[in-house]
C-alpha cells in the first residue's frame, strides 16, 4: 500500500544551516533549538509540545495501557515506509493488541553525526503522517547525537499511552481449548521488503512493508466481540511462529497450525525460498494474531475481511490440550512437524 | 549484486514449488511406495537440504516402517575441519583480516570459539551471499587483506573459482580464499566401501549434479552395485526418488537414475566445471567427524597460490584441537540417529552446539531438533 506522496510536497524542508546532523545538534544549545523549532515542533505541533516544558502534563481517567519500543531498522528508508512511521505504528500496535486506543506518544531520537538533513526530514514527515493517520499526539521527546560510527544513522524510541476499551478482556489466562487462531493478513511482507534493499542482497520486487496502525480494527473487534476475543498479539520481530510459541508457552496449551491456511503473497514465498528463510519467522509490522472463542471465530473473520487490509485474513489454527506448549504445523502434504523456536539471527543458507 | 537474473522475480519462482508440493501427487507416490516395498531397506539421502526437506514436510513419519532413511554427510559446514575454523578466527582477530563467510559458518564451534563470538570480540567478520562481493570488498579496501571462507560442495565451487579469476584479472593482491571445499562422490564411495555400512541405496544430491552432471556416479553404481537416484528437494521429488530406489532394490537392480531432470542434465554445467578445474585440483581432505577421504577436497592450483589463504597465512598457528564429545561422525555415516546421541537436546542444542550438525541449516541434528515431534 503506497503512502500518499502528495503529503510530502506540502512539507518542504525548511532552510537549515547544515545539510547534515552535527554533534552540535545534540548539544542542547542554539543548534538543537533550531533543529527542534524548524523541524520537530513545526511538523508535530500540538498544545503539549507548544508548552515546551520538561514533561508533558496529562490528565488520565480510566484504565490505560502503557508500552515502549525502540527502532533500529536498516535501511532507514525502505519500500513502504521509514524508521519514522515504523516507530509510531510499532508502539501504537502494541497498545492496540492490548485492547487500547492509542492517545499519547513520546518520541526520542538518537542521531548519528553525519545523518543527512533531508533524510531526517523525510523521517519526520513520515512520523507526522503516521500520527495524523492514527490520531495520536507526540507530547514529549528528546534528541541526542552520537559521534559518527557510534550509531547507524538514526535510532528512535517511542513510548505510548492508550485507554483500554471498556469491553476488552484480553490475556493468556482467557485462552481455552478449541479457540480459533486468526491471522489478520499475509505473512512476512515487512521483513522481505527490508531484505530486498539490504546491501549485497538486493533483488527485484514490488513488495512493500506492511507497516500500518492496527488500533482501529483491533478496537472494532473487542468492541464487537468483547470477552470472546481472548488474546491479541502483533508478530513483529521473530515473526508469527515466535508469537505462537509465546502463546503456547504462556498458556500451557498446544497449538495446531495448518500450512494450507497460511496467507502468503507469492512473491514473498518465492523470495523466502531463494533466501532460505521460513516466512513464519520473518518480521511483520502491520499484522496481528487474534485468539478467539470458537463460537464466534467465523464472525470475527468476517469482520476482519471487511477491513481495508483484511482481505486475506484467515483462521490458521486452533488451541488444543494435546502436545502442550508446542506449536505443530500440519504441512500442506499431510505431514506434521514441530515449529521450532527461532534461535537468534536469521542466517542465509549456502547451498 | 546480480545473482538473480533481472527477469526472474521472486514470484516466477513459485510455480516450480507449488507443483512439487502437491498433496494429491504426494498421496499417489506414497501409495506406490507402499505397494512396491516388501523388504527392509535403508536409503541414504546424501544432501543436508534433502534431510531438511524430509523433516520439514513431515515425510519421515509418512513413510512405511520398512523404509529407513539414513542422513548422509552432505552438510558442508558440518564436515569443515576445526583447524580451518580456528584459522579463520585467528585471521580476523589477530591479523586485521576482513573475514567474509556464508552465514551458516558463523555459529559453528571452533576449538575456543565460533566466528560469531570472534565478531563480538572485535573481529571483522562479514556475512555474504556471494564470494564476488568479497572481491568487491577487497577492491574497496586496498590496505586490508580480505579472505573468503570458501565452504561448500561442488555447488559453491564455481562461484568461488570465479572470485579467484576476478581477483586475478583485477590484479588484486589483498584477496584470497580459505578453501574448505569437499566433493560428494568420494564421500559416497567411502560410505559404499565401508564394511559396516547399512546403506542399500542413495538419493544423490540434486544441486551438486546440476553443476557436475552424472558421469561421476555411473562407475560408483557399477563398482558397488547400489542404486543411486539423483533427487531434488521438494516433497514430490523426495518421494519419487525414494520410490525409484526401492523399485530397483525390490527387483535386485542397481542403476543410476535422474529424478531431478528439470534441473540436472547428463553433462552438467560444463562452463562451471571447466572453471573449477582451472582454479582447483583434487587432494586428500580431512572431513570433520569422519576423517581423511582420498581426493575429496578442492585445493587451489599452484598458479593461483597467491589467492590461497592457507598458503598466504601458512605461518599462523592455531590452537591445538581438543577431543570433542560430538558424535557427528557416527551421525553422518548413518550409524546413529540424532536423538540417539546422549547429548542431543540436553548438552547440545542450537544455542549451545557441541558440534556442527546442530548448527548448520543443513545439519541432521538441527533438523531433528527443530522439526521432529518431541514425544
Amino acid at each position: 500500500m503506497s503512502k500518499k506522496p502528495g503529503f510530502r510536497l506540502l512539507c518542504p524542508m525548511p532552510e537549515m544551516d547544515f545539510d547534515t546532523i552535527t554533534m552540535g545538534h545534540g548539544g542542547g544549545g542554539k543548534l538543537t533549538q533550531d533543529l527542534l523549532k524548524k523541524g520537530v515542533f513545526s511538523l508535530l505541533d500540538n498544545d503539549w509540545l507548544r508548552e515546551q516544558d520538561d514533561a508533558a502534563t496529562l490528565l488520565l481517567n480510566g484504565n490505560v495501557a502503557f508500552s515502549t519500543d525502540s527502532f533500529v531498522v536498516s535501511p532507514v528508508i525502505f519500500p513502504g515506509g521509514t524508521i519514522g512511521d515504523l516507530a509510531v505504528n510499532g508502539t501504537i500496535n502494541d497498545l492496540a493488541v492490548s485492547g487500547a486506543r492509542p492517545t499519547f506518544l513520546s518520541l526520542s531520537f538518537i542521531l548519528e553525526e553525519g545523518l543527512k538533513m533531508d533524510t531526517f526530514w523525510q523521517i519526520l514527515v513520515s512520523i507526522r503522517e503516521a500520527c495524523a493517520e492514527a490520531g495520536v499526539k507526540v507530547v514529549t521527546g528528546d534528541t541526542k547525537v552520537v559521534e559518527r560510527g557510534k550509531g547507524d544513522q538514526i535510532f528512535i524510541n517511542t513510548t505510548g499511552i492508550g485507554y483500554i476499551r471498556e469491553k476488552a478482556k484480553l490475556g493468556v489466562k482467557h485462552i481455552r481449548k478449541g479457540d480459533a487462531i486468526i491471522l489478520s493478513g499475509p505473512l512476512a511482507q515487512h521483513g522481505i521488503a527490508i531484505m530486498s534493499k539490504r546491501e549485497g542482497l538486493e533483488f527485484e520486487t514490488r513488495l512493500e512493508s506492511d507497516t500500518r496502525p492496527l488500533h482501529t480494527i483491533c478496537n472494532q473487534l473487542v468492541d464487537a466481540f468483547g470477552e470472546s476475543v481472548h488474546l491479541m498479539r502483533d508478530p513483529t520481530r521473530g515473526g508469527t511462529a515466535t508469537v505462537l510459541h509465546e502463546i503456547a508457552g504462556q498458556s500451557g496449551f498446544g497449538i495446531d497450525i495448518f500450512e494450507k491456511h497460511l496467507p502468503i503473497d507469492n512473491e514473498v514465498d518465492g523470495a523466502c525460498e531463494m533466501l532460505g528463510l521460513d516466512p513464519l519467522y520473518v518480521a511483520n509490522e502491520g499484522l496481528f494474531i487474534a485468539v478467539v472463542d470458537s463460537s464466534c471465530a467465523d464472525q470475527c473473520l468476517e469482520a476482519l475481511k471487511k477491513w481495508e487490509f483484511g482481505e486475506q485474513a484467515s483462521i490458521i489454527g486452533t488451541v488444543t490440550d494435546e502436545h502442550t506448549r508446542q506449536v505443530v504445523l500440519n504441512s500442506q502434504i499431510g505431514g506434521r512437524r514441530v515449529l521450532p523456536q527461532a534461535s537468534g539471527e536469521l542466517l542465509p543458507r549456502i547451498c | 549484486m546480480n545473482w538473480i537474473p533481472k527477469k526472474r522475480t521472486a514470484e516466477s519462482n513459485m510455480k516450480y514449488l507449488s507443483e512439487f508440493r502437491d498433496a494429491a501427487l504426494v498421496k499417489t507416490l506414497l501409495r506406490n511406495i507402499n505397494k512396491t516395498v516388501t523388504g527392509q531397506w535403508n536409503i541414504m539421502e546424501v544432501c543436508g537440504g534433502q534431510t531438511h526437506g524430509l523433516v520439514r514436510h513431515g515425510i519421515l513419519d509418512m513413510l512405511p516402517d520398512k523404509i529407513r532413511m539414513i542422513h548422509g554427510p552432505g552438510c558442508p559446514v558440518c564436515v569443515t575441519p576445526v583447524s580451518l575454523i580456528d584459522k579463520a578466527i585467528e585471521l580476523c582477530l589477530e591479523h586485521n583480516v576482513i573475514l567474509c563467510s556464508y552465514g551458516d559458518m558463523l555459529r559453528v564451534p571452533g576449538t575456543e570459539m565460533s566466528l560469531q563470538k570472534a565478531r563480538a570480540a572485535g573481529g571483522n567478520v562479514r556475512i555474504l551471499y556471494s564470494p564476488l562481493e568479497a572481491v568487491d570488498i577487497a577492491k574497496k579496501n586496498p590496505d586490508r587483506q580480505v579472505v573468503f571462507f570458501a565452504v561448500g560442495f561442488e555447488t559453491t565451487a564455481p562461484a568461488n573459482a570465479l572470485s579467484v579469476m576476478q581477483a586475478s584479472n583485477l590484479k588484486l593482491t589483498n584477496y584470497s580464499i580459505l578453501s574448505a571445499h569437499v566433493m560428494v562422490p568420494p564421500a559416497m564411495e567411502a560410505i559404499m566401501g565401508d564394511k559396516e555400512t547399512q546403506v542399500h541405496g542413495f538419493l544423490a544430491a540434486g544441486h551438486v549434479c546440476t553443476v557436475m552432471g552424472l558421469s561421476e556416479y555411473e562407475p560408483l553404481v557399477k563398482r558397488w552395485k547400489m542404486p543411486v537416484v539423483v533427487t531434488g528437494f521438494e516433497p514430490v521429488d523426495l518421494l519419487e526418488g525414494i520410490w525409484l530406489v526401492i523399485s530397483q532394490l525390490e527387483k535386485g537392480e542397481y542403476q543410476l537414475q535422474n529424478q531431478y531432470k528439470r534441473v540436472v542434465s547428463n553433462q552438467g554445467n560444463r562452463q562451471a566445471v571447466e572453471l573449477v578445474k582451472k582454479v582447483f585440483e583434487y587432494r586428500n581432505r580431512d572431513w570433520r567427524g569422519i576423517g581423511e577421504i582420498p581426493l575429496s577436497g578442492l585445493f587451489l592450483r599452484e598458479e593461483f597460490r597467491e589467492y590461497d589463504a592457507a598458503m598466504k597465512f601458512k605461518d599462523i598457528k592455531v590452537p591445538e584441537a581438543v577431543e570433542t564429545e560430538c558424535l557427528s561422525g557416527d551421525i553422518m555415516k548413518g550409524k546413529i540417529k540424532p536423538p540417539e546421541c546422549p547429548h542431543f537436546g540436553n548438552k547440545c542444542t542450537p544455542e549451545h552446539p557441541l558440534g556442527a550438525p546442530m548448527v548448520s541449516s543443513e545439519g541432521a541434528c538441527a533438523a531433528y531438533y527443530q522439526y521432529k515431534m518431541q514425544s
